[in-house]
């Protein structure tokens, strides 16, 4: 990572914006989409492929890549812009999402360059995360693996048996992050199945945790360079974000999970990200 | 070497033939869930730490862990016990292996009815069915050790995920050596068939050839085909053995629904009609007893197959 700077931050925020602004489009155009879980992430999203992973949009393959695994797949449509955003595909391929035979499946598909998984079933993504990662270790490659995970996404079993091997093996060149926004589809998470206390139980794993405001560019950033100095342990982030982040009547309202807005409320989502951006420009 | 003097798994074979060919290839790894024991695989554990991962008892984790290997480009045998990893860890072996289209190669060992009277939980009877039905997911159950070690061989650059299922005790040969023309998705014909032919696949490939022996002696020629690989089905050996003996018996140790004999019935049923009856494990959980036993009272060993046979050829 380069050193953090204003200017740096500002332009990651206008990135982000933009990005918030095509993810909305696209879903309002299927008229399908998981709507808050992307809005939540497009922050820890786009500092993730903008400045901390080492990728190659030319060489997708690029066996030295960073590696970077979305495991809550349902969120695919802020994946599929960052992807886009950074080179991995064109922009007018998003135009076919939701439609017949589109590529891009309503979850991630090693089809669409860049991804690295086939995810949507939850509580895949870290299992893999520590298999690439130990890879990396056998080949003694620089490459570094990074997982984004909901936080209703933690009530899977499977999530706990990979935190459990990453511990033991000491993996300090994995990074799980949970998208923390406190919400899942059939509302708050501490109310369908208590998740807390988060923290310690990923560091009884053997894991290093660190918190941030997940929808804070200068935080995120600012964390992603602390935890990359842990070199003898797993490192987790937790992310705490806002469901619906970035548009007023969607935040932290559990039916945006998977709500597609109308029209009038769609001109609403634009005009506000519009006026975010325009004042980022200025 | 005499068929029935055989005193190596195949599980055995499998492992053995694994280690000499990861001591030279240091892209192939080992996966396995507190199961080194089972699969045979201490040896292999000591003496290549680097290329061996354990994950403790955790089916999921160990097939999620194998896909992110394989992404990287390593060669991966997953190993434990068929009936958890078909079970337990499905999901991830649909999803991450299958679906993501990674070659991991899952190594089912114990398959089938080999736990005996450890009871339902432990055997796995329903696999081929339900990995039949996974895009991209290719299945290969070797008949003895000559034939897993081919598979070994061949699967050192095979660019699919595969599931293999052998069972846990020592079988008698059905081959004489290893010079045998083994290929991923080609039967073997055993014996050319007049009256009947018996399709099996596994362990039961030896019984059918010994029940051809027999019935041969009966002045009944029964045909052969060893059916190792489930997936991709070799449709035109069925054709063949269909268009030369007019009836088929297959044989498994699977459940009758989905496996082996439906893969059959699929094929025959639309491209040539011929009468087939399916031997396996009916709609039941099984009873207990040791493999043989139940081989026996489910009519799947060379006594069985014969009787099968003949009732039906004297109806």
């Amino acid at each position: 990572m380069e050193q953090i700077t204003l200017s740096m931050i500002q332009k990651l925020k206008l990135q982000a914006e933009l990005i918030r602004k095509r993810t909305l489009e696209i879903i309002y155009s299927a008229k399908a989409g998981h709507t808050g879980g992307s809005l939540s992430a497009i922050d820890v999203l786009t500092a993730l492929y903008f400045e901390v992973l080492k990728v190659d949009p030319l060489r997708p393959d690029w066996p030295e890549r960073d590696r970077f695994v979305m495991s809550k797949g349902h969120s695919v449509e802020a994946l599929y812009c960052v992807l886009s955003a950074r080179g991995f595909f064109p922009d007018a391929v998003l135009d076919t999402y939701g439609q017949f035979n589109t590529q891009l499946f309503g979850h991630p598909t090693r089809k669409v360059p860049g991804v690295e998984l086939n995810s949507g079933a939850l509580g895949h993504g870290l299992p893999v995360a520590v298999g690439m990662t130990l890879a990396a270790r056998m080949d003694k490659s620089s490459s570094r693996c990074y997982v984004l995970m909901g936080d209703g996404e933690q009530g899977e079993g499977s999530v706990y048996e990979a935190a459990m091997a990453a511990g033991h093996y000491r993996l300090n060149k994995l990074t799980a992050i949970i998208d923390r926004n406190h919400l899942q589809i059939s509302g708050k998470t501490e109310d369908v199945m208590c998740l807390e206390p988060m923290a310690d139980r990923w560091r009884a794993f053997g894991w290093e945790v660190f918190e941030t405001d997940g929808n804070d560019m200068a935080a995120l950033l600012d964390c992603f360079e602390r935890s990359d100095r842990i070199k003898n342990k797993p490192k987790l982030i937790i992310s705490h974000s806002i469901k619906g982040k970035g548009v007023s009547y969607m935040e932290n309202v559990a039916k945006w999970h998977h709500g597609v807005p109308s029209a009038e409320q769609f001109e609403l989502a634009m005009k506000e990200i519009n006026s975010r951006i325009e004042s980022l420009t200025s | 070497m005499n068929s029935m003097s055989n005193t190596v798994p195949c599980r055995k074979m499998f492992t053995d033939t694994l280690l000499e060919m990861a001591r030279k290839d240091k892209n192939i790894v080992v996966v396995t869930s507190d199961a080194r024991g089972s699969v045979t695989l201490g040896d292999f554990a000591s003496e290549l730490p680097a290329q061996f991962v354990e994950v403790g008892i955790a089916e999921q984790n160990a097939v999620g862990i194998s896909a992110g290997l394989a992404s990287a480009g390593k060669n991966v045998f997953v190993c434990g016990p068929a009936c958890f990893y078909v079970a337990r860890s499905l999901e991830q072996v649909k999803v991450d292996v299958a679906y993501s289209h990674y070659p991991v190669r899952i190594l089912g060992v114990s398959g089938g009815l080999s736990y005996g009277a450890l009871g339902a939980s432990h055997h796995s009877l329903h696999d081929i069915a339900v990995l039949r039905t996974f895009p991209g997911m290719h299945i290969v159950l070797p008949s003895d050790i000559y034939e897993t070690r081919r598979l070994v061989e061949a699967l050192m650059d095979y660019p699919h995920p595969v599931y293999i299922r052998v069972g846990r005790n020592a079988v008698p040969n059905v081959h004489d050596n290893e010079n045998i023309d083994f290929t991923i998705g080609k039967a073997i014909r055993l014996a050319k068939g007049k009256d009947l032919t018996l399709i099996g696949t596994g362990e039961t490939v030896y019984h059918c050839l010994e029940a051809s022996r027999q019935l041969g002696k009966q002045g009944i020629q029964a045909g052969v085909l060893d059916m190792h690989t489930l997936k991709p089905f070799d449709k035109e050996a069925v054709l063949q053995a269909a268009e030369e003996s007019g009836r088929i018996i297959t044989v498994e140790e699977h459940s009758v629904f989905g496996g082996l004999g439906a893969a059959v019935a699929e094929i025959l049923v639309q491209h040539k009609p011929v009468p087939v009856k399916i031997l396996g494990i009916p709609d039941e959980n099984a009873i207990a007893g040791t493999p043989p036993e139940l081989f026996r009272h489910y009519g799947l060993d060379a006594e069985g197959i014969i009787k099968t046979a003949l009732n039906w050829l004297q109806a």
